[in-house]
């Protein structure tokens, strides 16, 4: 379906005129240099370049799992085909030891490759068009840095026309905003700084902005909700579905240490996020929680009573009351005359989740999770299938899949009982056929540890199996 | 035959007693012991020693047939003091008595540690079962087995040096064959041990120094009943605790009404402080544990020292000095000095299955069973805790997950006696939960060590000064005191102050004494007796922390030196065996000096002979650190080991494969953590330990065979040296000394600096 | 009462319907092989197979486990008779302890039984949620590779025999 509207366009592109096209597609070669000497580059510069590339995430997408940092070779399942990540360590035969400065900044600005090929946006250019000229020296002066890795990338898995670079072109004509990031001068320095870092290195619209059919972020739905890796990335406007709204704090402890007491722990592609995050000094989560929360705006009356009632129900049984070394777990409470869903919560899950123990460590009360109140069930179908699994070696927080031993149908009662439960929404339309696609895709969901104890990043290559 | 060799013969002479028989050997003692159970630390003057003459345990239990006993139908009891921890000790010792006994394996069996039938060895602990256990069964049953051929000779009247013994029956010349059980009467072997035996050579060995598989392992892997867990006697309940949620809280008052009206609760106990409860089934128990435990008001304290500052407030903290070894005098021509420091948190013992007691009050005896590593000290303290003569108490040793050490088996012990007092006849299992286990079980003490060494122009040591700032690492015996209920109770056993003591085998000292050969050598154990945090034995005691410190420094004068770290240890090591493992599992690794690896790698070497009197243990280590996470991955391993005499070969590959592993854990994870008032590392989400994905691609251990030596324990070998080889390859790998522990992700970061 | 089905042999189980498969296991079906570690499904002592999965039995209630059917170790072979993963455990010594070995079994059984070629990074990831203390782990590896040799080897027997029987 998608591909015969891309088709219709690709048509409507020859209309324009073939020759005119082609030679706005056109870009040149930058010649290859000799790979620079480790010393060409300022200390100072390097370190600035990896707090840089911790705020973009580079490390996530273009290492594969069990594979070296930044060798790619990831993976990347799109609705188009499969992308594979590129090497970008200076190895000069397989990496980018032969690119230039210049090389570098323009991919990173126009989206295009040394040798003149445009991208695919699943390099998010249209997110790092926005950055600096001179922080991309640094990002450069980084990874030029890094340990060159021999490693092929392989080749994409797309369909024709798509595998015709030239056809970006015609994506970048539609889609593509050129420019450096313009600061806003009626906003704070921290607001301009979350707001150059979210909007550009940081391309949080890549996965909390809507796409179109052509796999464009769509401007007119700014952090309007999208999704990533089979889970849901909720709205970061106005729209915002946590029950206990955010605001700067809890968004900025979240960003840097991957949880938060009140809205729980960062799973899926959101925790590697969270850990490059925790490795920055925490103003830089702070101005990037500044500006998102301003996207998100106050919270309306409305929500302001839920969020009341929901904080007052809490004093009733609030986090820690009843955690002791006697027991981080509390009993269960099995109504007599329970639905299936409301007998397997009460059986299988309020142990922990209703015991009070703390986060990270202890389990959410639902009534505060996002999950609970979200577009879609894929979240919590995540959870409930694979768990958090262990971090290797590092204090985290834990939790069992229990993709063994809960059926898709008692899945589906399950998550029935959770959103009537613990949200005041309407009923999630039939989840069984997106819990019987997400147990399939298994492992290949983008589960990851997390850990907490420390800020330090997992191994970014390092999906966990599931539990 | 060998056995029979004119050598032995000449230097043997057979005398005949009133009745008994006795035998006296001279001269070819071929594995007299080294160690004595009282040598060990945590025996250390508990068990009394009526015939010091007497090798190993016979020490301390001089009748044989509280070692051996055999029935009519040839059926031969081997009794024992030490407990099957995992280590494999029960096939060990069948294959010492069947080897001395000519006696085939499978006609014998292994009866004990049990308070109403086996001898008492005090604590199955410090690398000693073969030592001491081994030592006592292997001289038993070589006197057992002469007394039967004496026995056949007198029937005979044939002289003993013209018959032998084999397949568990003595045989004549001419054929003639007569069976132990045939042969045997009790009073016959109702006899005093001698200091010497006719021990066998070890060139006609048929059991021991083979790999026998372990008799536990079928039934641990068919689902039999393996472990006092897995105990089902008749009538049995089971028995949960509340805790106190910190180590200082006092229990203000508990509604216990509502529980006791859940289904299955039988009772609810509370004295003092100890709230526990008993109910038909475990789920139901765990359930009311539960609701207890959110019933139960507790006022608590502030009692724990500052973690974020560890090393400091210890170093801080009153402290009395001993001196563990001051000799030699520093050589000249020093011209440099160099000191270092290394610290390590508090860590747990973190057996996988929480500790476990069954006990039940019948006829006026309180019977327990227990994973104990010591029943008959146990028995004494819950004796003195239920306040009856230690007759009316019986513990019998059944097997437990690993406990490494002084975990919560005594108190879980502890807990299931109090709880059959209030359900007389009723066989109550305690289990404890994840979160007790890892709060309540006593700690290693943190620890701090500090040392100096001169260097003269040639790199060589010319003097070493050394001390390490640690409570005791053993809190046992320690009577009632030392339970943790006994704490708790209304009239409490308060702890008992600890006291320094500098004995043969250390404590917190264990192993601070290097085994290399320097001119000088000041050693001091500044012993710290304040115990903010409950802390006991773990595998190796101060030895881990010692060697790793030395072991450590030794790499980092070597490279002072600009030397290679395995030439440098052989410099300063005499000891011919010591040189031996080391240069054997530099060879096994392929050691070569500036070894060429690939980027991000780095290898370690470490020595260290456990205790500085039981077994030899080197390592080697490649490591791979990516210096973006901080993340270590360990790539391959070799070890050479000296044990001297060696039972089960492959039992001992396992046990220093295993320590390997298990220290890797605690060198690079693990630290137990608490805030003012509460311990907060209570699960493995709290206190992760090694998973599968750390795993090395191999661990090669070789044993050099020590035929006629003494048997060296070797349990507890592997620790020190390959958390050393492991923090020496990290330090390889990146270039940066991390001196304290654990070496996590995050300082290995830190130190490397990204960029 | 719930109806489930425990290596091969139905059980009716009076329980309450909370109650984790573990303790069922155990009380009501005296099969000890799964082991209490942690009950908070962080550990895999308990490890279980539910319908060819891995599943960590004190996490599991009762009530999801209507007319399902659970494989314990016990399920594996016995002591005389040893099933292809408890001979290869036995082969290789791969014990210490033990305590946690009957769960590494069945989650490696479950894997196996999907794939007995799987290949040493393959079982390392799905062995991941089990933890082992006193460090067999390079044992544990062993067994498992060595199970998998045997599951091929009597499973290209069993095919090799069953047309003899169609025969």
């Amino acid at each position: 379906m998608r591909i015969a509207r891309f088709l219709i366009i690709v048509v409507a592109m020859g209309l324009v005129g073939l020759g005119g096209f082609v030679a706005y597609a056109w870009e040149s070669e930058i010649d290859p240099i000799d790979p620079p000497q480790r010393t060409a580059f300022d200390p100072a510069l390097v370190k600035h370049g990896a707090d840089l590339a911790a705020v973009g995430n580079c490390n996530v997408c273009h290492t594969a799992p069990g594979g070296k940092v930044f060798a790619g070779g990831l993976a990347l399942p799109t609705p188009f085909g499969t992308i594979y990540a590129t090497n970008i360590t200076p190895d000069p035969e397989t990496g980018i030891g032969r690119w230039s400065e210049e090389a570098f900044v323009r991919s990173m600005r126009e989206g295009v490759d040394r040798e003149g090929n445009h991208l695919y946006p699943a390099f998010p250019y249209d997110h790092f068009t926005r950055v600096t000229d001179e922080d991309n020296r640094a990002l450069y002066a980084y990874l030029m840095t890094r340990e060159p890795v021999r490693a092929e990338t392989p080749a994409n898995e797309l369909p024709f026309p798509i595998d015709q670079r030239m056809v970006l072109a015609g994506w970048k004509l539609l889609f593509f905003d050129e420019g450096v990031y313009e600061a806003d001068t009626a906003q704070s320095q921290t607001w301009n700084r979350g707001a150059y870092l979210a909007e550009g290195l940081g391309h949080c619209g890549a996965c909390h902005s809507p796409r179109n059919a052509l796999g464009a972020v769509r401007t007119d739905a700014h952090y309007a909700g999208g999704e990533s890796e089979g889970w849901t990335a909720y709205a970061l406007n106005a729209d915002s579905p946590a029950p206990i709204p955010w605001d700067v704090d809890a968004l900025t402890h979240y960003l840097h240490t991957g949880w938060e007491t009140r809205h729980g722990v960062a799973r899926g592609p959101m925790a590697p996020v969270t850990q490059n995050l925790g490795v920055l000094p925490d103003t830089e989560a702070r101005a990037i929680a500044t500006y998102v929360a301003s996207v998100m705006r106050e919270p309306t009356p409305e929500k302001r009573q839920r969020a009341e009632a929901l904080l007052a129900a809490e004093t009733a049984h609030p986090p820690g009351v009843q955690v002791q070394s006697a027991g981080s777990q509390t009993a269960p409470v099995l109504p007599a005359d329970a639905q299936r869903g409301a007998a397997i919560y009460a059986a299988a899950c309020s142990s922990c989740h209703d015991a009070g123990r703390p986060l990270p460590y202890g389990g959410l009360r639902l009534d505060h999770s996002t999950a609970m109140y979200g577009p879609t069930p894929a979240n919590p179908i995540n959870v409930i299938l694979n768990g958090l699994p262990a971090p290797e070696g590092e204090r985290g927080p834990i939790m069992p899949g229990f993709a063994g031993s809960l059926d898709d149908g008692q899945i589906v009662d399950l998550l029935a009982y959770l959103r009537s439960t613990f949200s005041d929404r309407p009923p999630w339309e039939d989840p069984g056929p997106l819990v019987a696609r997400l147990r399939e895709a298994g492992v290949e969901a983008g589960v990851y540890a997390l850990d907490s104890g420390s800020a330090a990043p997992a191994n970014p290559s390092k999906q966990e199996t599931t539990w | 035959m060998r056995r029979d060799s004119p050598l032995l013969l000449s230097r043997r002479s057979v005398l005949f007693g009133t009745g008994a028989l006795v035998l006296s050997f001279s001269g070819r003692g071929l594995a007299q012991t080294v160690t004595a159970p009282g040598d060990e630390t945590q025996n250390f003057q508990a068990v009394p020693e009526p015939a010091p003459d007497l090798p190993g345990s016979l020490k301390t239990n001089p009748d044989l047939d509280s070692w051996i006993r055999i029935a009519p139908d040839g059926r031969v009891t081997v009794f024992t003091g030490k407990a099957e921890l995992g280590q494999g000790i029960r096939t060990a010792l069948l294959q010492v008595a069947a080897e001395e006994l000519e006696a085939p394996f499978e006609a014998l069996s292994l009866v004990g540690p049990d308070t109403s039938a086996s001898p008492n060895e005090g604590f199955t602990a410090g690398s000693h079962s073969v030592q001491d256990s081994g030592t006592a069964i292997r001289n038993a049953a070589a006197q057992v087995r002469d007394i039967l051929i004496g026995e056949a000779a007198r029937r005979w009247t044939l002289p003993v040096e013209n018959l032998r013994a084999e397949a568990g029956a003595v045989i004549a010349p001419d054929g003639q064959r007569a069976t132990y059980g045939e042969l045997v009467s009790a009073e016959l072997i109702e006899v005093r041990a001698q200091p010497n035996s006719r021990l066998k050579d070890p060139n006609s060995f048929r059991e021991m120094g083979r790999p026998r598989p372990r008799i536990d392992i079928p039934r641990k892997v068919t689902g039999g009943e393996a472990y006092v867990q897995d105990m089902r006697p008749e009538g049995m309940v089971h028995g949960r605790i509340v805790r106190p949620p910190s180590p200082g809280a006092r229990l203000v008052s508990v509604d216990t009404a509502g529980v006791e009206a859940m289904p299955g609760v039988l009772k609810v106990v509370r004295d003092g402080s100890f709230l526990g409860l008993v109910a038909q089934k475990e789920w139901q128990a765990i359930k009311a544990m539960w609701a207890l435990s959110a019933a139960a008001r507790w006022e608590e304290r502030q009692t724990l020292p500052d973690a974020t500052n560890l090393p400091a407030v210890l170093m801080a903290m009153p402290r009395e000095d001993a001196e563990v070894v001051r000799e030699g005098t520093p050589a000249p021509g020093s011209v440099k000095t160099i000191e270092a420091r290394f610290t390590r948190p508090y860590q747990l013992h973190a057996s996988i299955g929480p500790s476990c007691a069954i006990g039940v009050l019948e006829n006026g005896t309180t019977t327990v069973w227990t994973h104990s590593q010591g029943v008959y000290p146990l028995r004494q303290a819950i004796a003195e805790m239920l306040r009856v003569p230690p007759e009316e108490v019986r513990c019998v040793h059944q097997e437990g997950s690993g406990c490494y050490g002084h975990n919560a088996a005594d108190d879980v012990a502890a807990d299931a006696a109090l709880l059959a007092q209030a359900l007389p006849r009723r066989p109550v299992r305690v289990q404890w939960m994840r979160e007790q286990e890892h709060a309540w079980e006593p700690f290693s003490p943190g620890m701090v060590t500090e040392v100096r060494a001169g260097l003269d122009a040639n790199g060589n040591v010319t003097d070493w000064t050394y001390g390490v700032w640690s409570n005791t690492h053993n809190s046992r015996p320690g009577g009632a005191p030392a339970l943790l209920a006994a704490q708790h109770l209304a009239t409490p056993f308060p702890p008992k102050p600890a006291k320094v003591q500098i004995t043969k085998e250390g404590n917190g000292d264990r192993n601070s004494n290097p085994l290399y050969a320097f001119p000088s050598r000041d050693v001091t154990w500044h012993f710290l007796p304040d115990m903010p945090l409950r802390v006991s034995a773990l595998r190796g005691l101060g030895a881990y922390m010692n060697v790793v410190s030395i072991e450590c420094f030794m790499d980092e004068l070597a490279a002072a030196a600009d030397a290679d770290p395995v030439e440098y240890r052989l410099r300063h090591l005499q000891d011919p065996r010591a040189r031996d493992v080391v240069n054997l599992a530099a060879r096994r690794f392929g050691w070569r000096p500036k070894m060429s690896l690939p980027k991000h790698h780095g290898v370690g070497f470490a020595f260290a002979r456990y205790k500085n009197l039981a077994a030899y243990c080197a390592v080697a280590m490649e490591v791979e650190v990516e210096p973006s996470s901080g993340r270590v991955r360990m790539v391959r391993a070799s070890t050479a080991v000296d044990a001297g005499e060696v039972v089960n070969p492959d039992g001992i590959a396992n046990q220093v494969q295993g320590g390997i592993l298990q220290s890797a854990s605690w060198t690079l994870y693990e630290a137990v953590t608490f805030d003012p008032t509460r311990v907060t590392s209570v699960d493995w989400s709290t206190y992760p330990i090694l998973r599968f994905d750390a795993l090395p691609d191999t661990i090669d251990v070789e044993i050099i065979p020590r035929p006629g030596e003494a048997f060296l324990g070797a349990g507890e070998c592997s620790q020190g040296p390959g958390g050393a080889a492991l923090a020496n390859a990290i330090m390889a790998a990146t270039g940066q000394r991390i001196r304290d522990l654990p070496l996590t992700r995050e300082r290995i970061r830190a130190a490397v600096g990204e960029g | 009462m719930v109806a489930l089905t425990v290596n091969g042999t139905r059980h009716e189980i009076e329980a309450e319907p909370d109650t984790p498969l573990l303790y069922v296991l155990r009380d009501e079906c005296h099969l000890h092989g799964a082991k209490y570690g942690c009950g908070l499904g962080q550990c895999g002592a308990c490890t279980v197979i539910v319908g060819g999965e891995a599943v960590l039995s004190c996490v599991t209630p009762l009530l999801l486990l209507e007319n399902k059917e659970v494989t314990t170790v016990e399920g594996l072979g016995t002591i005389e008779q040893p099933g292809p993963m408890q001979q290869a455990f036995i082969e290789e010594q791969a014990a210490q302890c033990g305590y946690c070995i009957p769960g590494m079994m069945m989650r490696a059984q479950a894997l196996l039984g999907r794939n007995p070629a799987a290949t040493d990074g393959e079982i390392r990831a799905h062995m991941e949620p089990n933890l082992c203390r006193c460090g067999t782990h390079m044992r544990i590896m062993a067994a498992i590779r060595r199970a998998g040799e045997l599951m091929q080897t009597s499973g290209r027997a069993a095919s090799a025999d069953a047309p003899q029987r169609a025969g």
